[in-house]
C-alpha cells in the first residue's frame, strides 16, 4: 500500500487519515485548521493509538465540533441536531459515517484498479522497449539493404556509362592502330615445344573438349584411387577391430547372439561374413558387404559394451555388499580371504623359523645349554608322566568302584545260589527219600553229598558240578565255567565266612589278580547265570 | 648463412629465373641479368623507359620488361643477346603484361581494361579477349599451363571464360553468380577454379574445369567478406581469409568448411609456442671506443641486435583498433600461404600487424606465433621444405622452421630495409629486396 501512495489521489486519503497524527501532536482542535496537513500515512498500530489520541475524555466537545466543521466543509450535513446546539443528531452522524465508509471503499477499489493498470503499463513498457530495439535493428537492416540496392543500381548505371565510354575509346583506338606497326620483332621464335602452330578448326575444338574431359577424368580417377585406398585401410582396421572385439567377449556371450532379433538368421549372416572374410571379398565395395560389415561391427560393439556395463554393475554391487553371482567374489570377501591366507602363511613361516632355530640350537649349542635343555625336556616328561599317573589313578579308582559293585553283586548272587542250592538239595533229598522209600539198599554216600552244611555245600557244588556235566554236553562252553564258578564260589564262601568289609579290598589290591577277577566276573556274568538257569530248567523238566 | 653485397635496384624488380640459373634485376631502365650463384653480370639490356614490370618466360629464355607509361613491352632473349622484340600498344595504353605458360605469347591488358591482346612470338597472329574484368586477379593459368581462365564483365554481369592455351580457343564461357567478381584462382591440380566476390559480399564459387558449378560457400551475409584466398599445394584445402579475422578452410571432397581458424589478440592455448622478437642492447668493450668513431663502430653502436624469446602463454599481442569509417580497413586476414609440403599455413591478421600465425594443418591447430617488433611486410615459404622467411622492413630476416627460428641481420652499413623477399626455386638462397637495393642470402644445407 505504501508504494502507491504517490499515485492515489491525495485529497481523499489525506483528509481522513492524516488528521490523526496531526491531532496527536497538538491535541487542541482550535489550532488545527491553521496547520498544514502532512501526507505521510501512519501505520496501523499508530492508527489505533491515534484513534484514541484524537478524542479523549476532556476534548469531546471540541473534537465533535471539529468533525462537524470538517464534514460540513466536505458537503455532508451537520451532525448536530440543531444549528448551534450541543446535542448530536445521531441519525445524521450515522449517515455521515456510512457515507464516509462508502467513500473509503470506493477509494480502495480505485486504488486497486490503478495498481493493476500500473503493472500492465509496466509490462507493456518492457515489451515495447524490446520491440523498439528489434525494430531499430530491423530498420537499420532495411536502411542498409535499401542503400545497398540503391548503390547497386547507381553502380550499374555508372558502369553502363563507363562501358559506353570504353566502347567509344576502343573504336578510336582501333582506328588509330591501323597506321602503326604494333609489334617489331627481329625474327619469329620457334615454339617452345618445337611444333608448328595449328589452325583453329572444329576438329581442334573437339580435340580441346576431349582433352579437357580427359584431364577431368584423370583427376577423378586419381581421387577415386585415393579414396579406395583409404577405404581398404579403414576396412582392414574395422576387420581387425571386429576380431579384437570378438576375442574380448567371453564365450558365454554366445547366448545373447542367439537371442537377438534376427535369431538364427544372424548367425547365418555372421557365417556368410566369415566366408566373405576368408575369401578376401572385403575388397569389394558393394553396398551389401559394406552394410554387413558395419552392422556386424556395431552388434559386436554393443555386446562388448553390455558386457563391460555388466562387469561395472557387478563391481558396484559387490561394493554395496550384495553378492548374487557365485563366480564373482565381492571385494571385501576377497580381501578377507587374502588376509586370512597371508596370516596363515605368516604363522607357518614363523613356525618353520622356530623349528629351524630349535634344530640349529640342538645341533650347535654348548654343554650347559644342552644340559639345561635336557633338564627342560626331563621336566616336561616328568610333568607328562605325572599327568598320566593322575589319570591312571583316577581310572584305578573308577575300576575299584566297579569291582566293589561287582563283588557285592557276586556275593549277593552267591548267597542266592546258596539258597538255591539248599532248596535244590532239599528237593533232591525229598526226591531221593521218596526214591529210597522204594529201595533201602542205598548208601550213606549220597547223604554226605546233601546233609552237611559246609561240606554239603562243597558236595553240593561237586555233585552239582558232576550233575551238571551231562547237561554240559549240550553246551560245550559250559565246562570250564563251572570250575571257575566253583572256584569263585569257594572263594566267595571262604570270603563270606570272614568279615566282608576288610577282606574284600585286600583280595583285589594286586594288579595281577585284577584281570583274572575281571575276567571271571565278566564270564560269570555273561554265561554263568544262563547255564545255571538252563541247568535248572533242564532238571525241572523231567 | 652468407650474404652477398648490396646491389642497386629499383621498383622491387628482382626475379630469379624459373630454372634458377639467373637473377634479373632492374635499375631504372636497365635490365641486369646475373648468374644466380656468383652474381656475376651475364647480360645488360637497356630499355626505352623506366621499367615497371619484368617477368621471365617459363623456359627462362626470355624476359619481358613492361613500361606502362609508354605502353611498350620489350622482350629480351638470353640465348641471343642481339634479338629484340618490342610491342607497342600505342594509344590503347598498357596496364598489365604477362607471359603465357608456354613462354611464347604475351598477354597485354590495355588501359581501362578495354581488352587483353595476346601477342605471339612465333607467328604474326594476334588474339583479343574482350571485356576483361578489372579486378585483382582477372587472369589465371593452370599449373600445367594448359588452360587459362579470364574473368569478364558484360552488361553488369560477371562471366568466366576458359581458354585452351595451346591455340587460344574458347573452351567454356559461363556466368557467375557474383555481385562483383573480385578474383579467380585455379587449384594446383588444374581441375577446379575458385572465384570469389568483392568484400561487400562473402561468396566463394567453385567451378569444375568444364564450367559446372561444383559448390558455393557463404559464411555470413552483411559484414565485410573475403580478404585473401589460398589453395593448398595438394588441392585438398581452400583457405579463405576474411575481414572477421578468421580463416575458414574448405575441403575438396564436400566443399564444406572443416574448420575456422581464429586470430584473437590474446593467445591462451598451452600448445602454442610464441616467439617474441626482443631487442638486445649491443655490447661494447670500452677499450674499443675511439675518437673519432669509425664507421663500423658507429654502425654497431646504433644498430640494434635482436633475438627471439619464448613467451609463456597467455600472451597478449600488439593489437591495433581498426578505424571504422575508412574503406579497406586494416582488419582481417590479409596474407595466407600454405607451405610446400602442405603441412603448415602461415597467416597474418591485419589488425595484429606484427604477428605471423603458423597453423599446423595436420592437427588444424595453432602451432606457432611469431611476434615481431615491426609490421610484417612479407613472408614466403621455402619451395622445398617447411621453412618460412619473414621480413618486417628492418634489416633483419627471420626464418622459422619446425626446429626453431632465427634472426639474421644482413651485414653491411647503412639501412637496408627489407620489404620483400623471394626464395630461389632450390630453396638454397633467397633474394631480399628493399626500395633501392637487393641482396642475395645463401643458406647452407644444415642451417635451421
Amino acid at each position: 500500500m505504501g508504494d502507491w501512495r504517490t499515485v492515489t489521489v491525495p485529497l481523499l486519503s489525506s483528509d481522513s487519515k492524516n488528521i490523526f497524527p496531526y491531532t496527536s501532536e497538538r491535541k487542541s482542535p482550535t489550532s488545527m485548521s491553521s496547520e498544514v496537513l502532512r501526507l505521510s500515512l501512519p501505520s496501523s498500530k499508530s492508527m489505533h493509538s491515534f484513534f484514541s489520541a484524537f478524542c479523549t475524555e476532556e476534548n469531546i466537545e471540541q473534537s465533535i465540533s471539529y468533525i462537524d466543521r470538517e464534514l460540513t466543509t466536505m458537503g455532508f450535513p451537520s451532525i448536530y441536531a440543531e444549528s448551534k446546539g450541543k446535542e448530536l443528531d445521531l441519525v445524521s452522524m450515522v449517515n455521515c459515517m456510512n457515507e464516509l465508509l462508502v467513500l473509503q471503499h470506493k477509494n480502495l477499489r480505485a486504488q486497486e484498479e490503478i495498481e493493476v493498470q500500473h503493472l500492465k503499463l509496466g509490462s507493456d513498457m518492457d515489451h515495447l522497449q524490446n520491440c523498439y530495439s528489434k525494430l531499430k535493428v530491423q530498420k537499420l537492416q532495411n536502411v542498409i539493404s535499401s542503400r545497398a540496392t540503391q548503390y547497386n543500381h547507381d553502380m550499374k548505371r555508372k558502369e553502363r556509362e563507363y562501358n559506353k565510354l570504353k566502347e567509344r575509346l576502343h573504336q578510336l583506338v582501333m582506328n588509330k592502330k591501323d597506321k602503326k606497326l604494333a609489334m617489331e620483332v627481329l625474327n619469329y621464335v620457334g615454339r617452345a615445344d618445337g611444333k608448328r602452330g595449328a589452325w583453329r578448326t572444329d576438329k581442334t575444338e573437339a580435340r580441346n573438349e576431349e582433352e579437357m574431359y580427359k584431364v577431368l577424368l584423370s583427376d577423378y580417377e586419381q581421387r577415386q584411387k585415393q579414396l579406395l585406398l583409404e577405404n581398404t585401410e579403414l576396412k582392414k582396421v574395422l576387420q581387425q577391430m571386429k576380431k579384437d572385439i570378438i576375442s574380448l567377449l567371453p564365450p558365454q556371450k554366445q547366448k545373447p547372439k542367439e537371442r537377438s532379433e534376427d535369431g538364427l538368421v544372424l548367425s547365418d549372416q555372421e557365417e556368410d561374413i566369415g566366408e566373405l572374410n576368408k575369401e578376401n571379398m572385403w575388397e569389394l565395395s558393394c553396398e551389401t558387404v559394406r552394410e554387413q560389415l558395419t552392422n556386424s561391427i556395431r552388434k559386436q560393439w554393443r555386446m562388448l559394451k553390455n558386457h563391460v556395463e555388466k562387469l561395472d554393475n557387478q563391481v558396484s554391487r559387490g561394493h554395496s555388499g550384495a553378492l548374487n553371482e557365485k563366480d564373482v567374489i565381492s571385494r571385501e570377501d576377497h580381501e578377507l580371504e587374502t588376509g586370512k591366507l597371508e596370516l596363515e602363511i605368516q604363522q607357518c613361516k614363523e613356525m618353520i623359523r622356530t623349528q629351524q632355530q630349535l634344530l640349529q640350537q640342538q645341533l650347535t649349542c654348548d654343554d650347559d645349554t644342552t644340559l639345561l635343555l635336557q633338564d627342560c625336556y626331563l621336566l616336561e616328561e616328568r610333568e607328562r608322566l605325572q599327568e598320566e599317573w593322575r589319570l591312571f589313578r583316577e581310572q584305578k579308582k573308577n575300576f575299584e568302584k566297579e569291582r566293589k559293585s561287582f563283588t557285592e553283586a557276586a556275593i549277593r548272587l552267591g548267597l542266592e545260589r546258596k539258597a538255591f542250592e539248599e532248596d535244590r538239595g532239599a528237593w533232591l533229598k525229598h526226591q531221593f527219600l521218596s526214591m529210597t522209600a522204594d529201595c533201602k539198599s542205598e548208601n550213606a554216600t549220597t547223604p554226605s553229598a546233601f546233609l552237611r552244611s559246609s561240606d554239603t555245600d562243597h558236595r553240593l557244588v561237586r555233585s552239582s558240578s558232576q550233575q551238571k556235566r551231562p547237561p554240559s554236553v549240550l553246551s560245550t562252553t559250559a565246562s570250564p565255567e563251572p570250575c571257575q564258578i566253583s572256584q569263585y564260589i569257594t572263594q566267595n564262601s571262604v570270603a563270606s565266612e570272614k568279615p566282608a568289609a576288610d577282606y574284600l579290598p585286600n583280595l583285589w589290591v594286586e594288579s595281577d589278580d585284577k584281570e583274572e577277577t575281571e575276567e571271571c566276573t565278566k564270564t560269570w556274568e555273561d554265561s554263568g547265570l544262563d547255564t545255571l538257569c538252563r541247568n535248572l530248567h533242564m532238571e525241572q523238566l523231567p | 648463412m652468407n650474404f652477398s653485397e648490396l646491389f642497386k635496384l629499383s621498383g622491387l624488380l628482382g626475379r630469379f629465373s624459373p630454372d634458377g640459373k639467373c637473377l634479373a634485376s632492374c635499375v631504372q631502365h636497365r635490365l641486369v641479368v646475373r648468374d644466380a650463384s656468383s652474381l656475376q653480370i651475364l647480360h645488360l639490356y637497356s630499355c626505352m623507359d623506366q621499367i615497371q614490370y619484368i617477368e621471365w618466360s617459363s623456359d627462362s629464355q626470355f624476359i619481358l620488361c613492361a613500361m606502362y607509361k609508354r605502353g611498350i613491352v620489350q622482350v629480351w632473349s638470353l640465348e641471343q643477346s642481339e634479338w629484340y622484340c618490342k610491342i607497342d600498344e600505342g594509344s590503347a595504353g598498357l596496364v598489365a603484361s604477362c607471359w603465357s605458360p608456354d613462354g611464347r605469347h604475351i598477354l597485354n591488358t590495355t588501359e581501362f581494361h578495354l581488352r587483353i591482346t595476346v601477342w605471339s612470338l612465333c607467328t604474326k597472329s594476334v588474339s583479343y579477349i574482350k571485356y576483361p574484368k578489372a579486378c585483382q586477379q582477372g587472369v589465371a593459368f593452370t599449373k600445367d599451363g594448359r588452360y587459362m581462365a579470364v574473368a569478364e564483365r558484360r552488361d553488369c554481369k560477371d562471366f568466366i571464360s576458359i581458354f585452351v592455351c595451346r591455340n587460344w580457343q574458347l573452351l567454356r564461357h559461363f556466368d557467375t553468380e557474383t555481385q562483383d567478381l573480385f578474383g579467380i584462382e585455379w587449384a594446383p591440380n588444374g581441375c577446379v577454379l575458385a572465384a570469389w566476390d568483392t568484400c561487400l559480399e562473402y561468396k566463394v564459387l567453385l567451378y569444375s574445369l568444364d564450367g559446372r558449378l561444383l559448390s558455393s560457400y557463404r559464411a555470413y551475409e552483411w559484414p565485410l567478406g573475403i580478404k585473401s584466398i589460398a589453395w593448398s599445394p595438394s588441392s585438398q584445402f581452400l583457405a579463405i581469409g576474411s575481414f572477421d579475422e578468421k580463416v575458414r578452410i574448405l575441403n575438396h571432397v564436400t566443399w564444406k568448411k572443416i574448420t575456422e581458424l581464429e586470430h584473437p589478440a590474446v593467445i591462451t592455448s598451452k600448445k602454442t609456442i610464441v616467439y617474441k622478437e626482443v631487442e638486445k642492447s649491443p655490447t661494447l668493450g670500452t677499450e674499443r671506443l675511439s675518437f673519432p668513431p669509425t664507421r663500423a663502430l658507429a654502425s654497431s653502436l646504433f644498430s640494434t641486435q635482436s633475438k627471439y624469446d619464448i613467451c609463456q602463454v597467455p600472451v597478449s599481442l600488439h593489437y591495433i583498433k581498426p578505424v571504422a569509417d575508412k574503406a579497406n580497413p586494416k582488419v582481417g586476414v590479409g596474407m595466407l600461404a600454405f607451405s610446400a609440403d602442405n603441412s603448415f599455413l602461415a597467416t597474418k591478421n591485419d589488425n595484429i600487424p606484427n604477428a605471423v600465425w603458423i597453423w599446423d594443418i595436420r592437427k588444424l591447430k595453432l602451432a606457432v606465433v611469431l611476434e615481431q617488433l615491426y609490421t610484417i611486410q612479407c613472408f614466403q615459404w621455402d619451395p622445398c621444405q617447411p621453412r618460412l622467411a619473414v621480413c618486417t622492413g628492418s634489416s633483419r630476416v627471420y626464418l622459422w622452421s619446425p626446429a626453431g627460428c632465427v634472426v639474421v641481420k644482413v651485414p653491411g652499413e647503412g639501412d637496408f630495409q627489407i620489404v620483400s623477399l623471394s626464395w630461389h626455386s632450390s630453396g638454397d638462397s633467397m633474394l631480399l629486396l628493399s626500395k633501392d637495393h637487393f641482396c642475395v642470402c645463401y643458406l647452407e644445407r644444415e642451417e635451421v
